[in-house]
């Protein structure tokens, strides 16, 4: 096999790993969400801003202690229940991240998440980027070494 | 055959190490005491789970350990090691460190043909999954499996002969013997014409060195590590010192797929269960959560329902679609399906490590905790009790995960390309199939 294709198939999955996605610009705004945190879950379970945004999330108890740790951007809030707590930031972290609920709230709290999405995911994008690139070049390298066999 | 592996015994001091049972017989009776106390932080310990050694310890530092370095790493290395069948294994041989007498202490009954497969197996790890809201978080309902499993290994050992618990109940023992085949390390003869003419065939039936193979295999004929659980007794009992125990390269048995369906279905099921935690246990959705912790509610039983129809039926049934469609001239009997299964292989173990690896680094700190305070009773052993809950590394794990996603994919690829030929599946079919499951796997944890 020449090296032709093994390096021009390294090259488009390093090109998805580093080309720049443009994000979408938008006016920075303040949005401003109430989040109901009950066993096992939030209300609403994502939240979806733009890069920039300045965040604000009242965070509702509605029946035992919950927290929202937000990961990525590494902030807390805790609230009792039946109070409400709130957190102020900037989202200036582009993608999708994982809130966690930081108090032990019941037998499956460690499994209690949300999600904020910041922007697009483009995390995701370039993983599906990747991962059809290298089938893509799975397939087409066995149809290079076995053609009788990939054929049909 | 495999001409690129080194057989690790030459060295003198493995082969002391694994000669001798004292060294593999410390390490067990170190875990079996951890294992008895996770049964007992779970019965007399707070019932708050992140707070509780069985909890924390079994489904947090055993499954990481197990899941990110053993399985991938060492394959039945953890078997080599386990305390759940040691008692049992005590009791069948009548000794702690010295061989078996040559009669069976117990009945030491054969276990019935039908049985000898994997399928008990694939239902044992189902009805895990099943449970498994209720058994990751409540430490009584952890205690009892535990239990459970500890109990049945010595009843079991005590009627049939041999490791039965091991190779046809437990549940985890079966998918560790499935992702052993991609281990870098294998247990072999190193030349099996003296096998063919070696008197008595010790390493099975047993001598006054050391039992029979406790898992029921004939070293001479070992082609795949999945049932080999590196136990060692063929190393000590073996006149002709024809025993390796050998690096290889990863994943070399892919080039001799197993045409077993039991083997083929538990690789299905792996899947699936990968892909239904990542909805139920980290998904944002309540209703689905409550509803597969509710055990024996409506709810449950839906989940129950959808679980066990996509394993068992809709996976595969997507899967033979797949390597099927469209081929009219050629008919693919279940021996081929089975082969081209064996890409799931690679991938499923890949996709078990980017699910925990969600869970697994987020709730390290409570390993911290629970070390200080094993049953929740406000000791502080090590001064670790009060360590608050700090997840670790979640700026990273994302990436991590995508790149341990990529991987499983190239190399389920890689396994679809060496059996190609004696599957008579084209490779591109089962490459095409693995990059959708890969896909849902990333757009669920990503
Ligand atoms: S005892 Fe050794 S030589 Fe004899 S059959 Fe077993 S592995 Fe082969
Ligand atoms: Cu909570």
């Amino acid at each position: 096999m020449k090296p032709f294709f093994p390096l021009s198939v390294g090259l488009l999955a390093l090109l998805a790993i580093i080309v720049p996605i443009q994000p979408i610009s938008s006016v920075p705004s303040k949005r401003v969400f109430t989040v109901e945190a009950s066993q096992y879950a939030y209300s609403p379970g994502v939240i979806s801003v733009n890069p920039g945004d300045m965040v604000t999330i009242n965070l509702v108890a509605t029946d035992v202690a919950h927290g929202m740790y937000i990961e990525g951007y590494e902030l807390a809030v805790f609230s009792d229940p039946g109070q409400s707590a709130s957190i102020t930031f900037v989202a200036d972290k582009n993608g999708h991240f994982r809130l966690r609920c930081n108090v032990s709230c019941g037998a499956m709290h460690p499994f209690m998440v949300g999600e904020i999405q910041v922007g697009q995911n483009y995390l995701l994008v370039r993983a599906f980027g990747i991962a059809t690139i290298a089938a893509i070049a799975f397939i087409v390298y066995q149809h290079k070494i076995r053609p009788q066999n990939a054929s049909e | 055959m495999q001409v690129n592996s080194m057989d690790l015994t030459r060295i003198q001091f493995v082969k002391s190490f694994v000669k001798s049972r004292y060294p593999q017989t410390i390490i067990s009776v170190f875990l079996l005491a951890g294992f008895v106390l996770a049964i007992m932080a779970g019965f007399i310990g707070t019932p708050v789970g992140s707070q509780n050694f069985s909890i924390v310890f079994v489904w947090i530092a055993w499954w990481a350990i197990l899941i990110l370095v053993a399985v991938p790493f060492f394959g039945r290395g953890w078997c080599a090691v386990c305390p759940i069948p040691r008692a049992g294994d005590w009791l069948q041989r009548g000794a702690i460190i010295d061989p078996a007498a040559k009669k069976p202490n117990w009945l030491g009954w054969r276990v019935p043909k039908f049985l000898r497969n994997m399928w008990t197996q694939n239902i044992t790890f189902s009805l895990v999954v099943l449970f498994s809201a209720t058994i990751l978080t409540n430490p009584r309902t952890t205690a009892i499996v535990l239990a459970a499993m500890l109990f049945m290994a010595i009843g079991l050992a005590m009627v049939f002969e041999r490791r039965s618990f091991c190779r046809y109940l437990c549940p985890v023992g079966g998918f560790i013997g499935l992702y052993s085949k991609l281990a870098p390390f294998e247990l072999r003869v190193k030349q099996k014409n003296i096998c063919a003419g070696c008197h008595g065939k010790p390493c099975y039936n047993g001598s006054t060195d050391g039992a029979g193979c406790p898992w029921d295999v004939f070293p001479g004929g070992l082609v795949a590590n999945t049932y080999c659980g590196l136990c060692f007794e063929c190393i000590r009992t073996c006149p002709h010192d024809n025993i390796a125990f050998s690096v290889r390269p990863f994943s070399v048995e892919a080039a001799t797929p197993t045409a077993k369906l039991d083997e083929a279905f538990k690789a299905f099921i792996m899947v699936g269960s990968a892909i239904s935690y990542a909805i139920v246990l980290m998904g944002t959705n309540g209703m689905i959560k409550l509803a597969a912790y509710q055990v024996f509610s409506r709810g449950w039983f839906l989940n129950a329902l959808l679980l066990v129809g996509t394993n068992f039926v809709g996976l595969p049934f997507l899967f033979w679609l797949f390597v099927r469609f469209g081929r009219s001239q050629r008919a693919l009997n279940a021996k081929q399906f089975a082969m081209a299964s064996s890409a799931l292989i690679p991938l499923g173990l890949l996709f078990w490590v980017a699910f925990s690896l969600s869970f697994v680094l987020a709730n390290a700190t409570y390993i911290m905790v629970a070390l200080s305070d094993p049953f929740g009773w406000g000791w502080n052993l090590f001064g670790t009790a009060g360590m608050d809950w700090q997840p670790l590394g979640s700026a990273y794990v994302g990436i991590l995960q995508a790149g341990v996603l990529v991987a499983g994919l190239v190399w389920s690829a890689f396994v679809a390309q060496k059996t190609a030929d004696r599957s008579k599946v084209p490779a591109w079919r089962v490459i095409l199939f693995c990059l959708a499951v890969t896909m849902v796997m990333m757009w669920l944890l990503l």
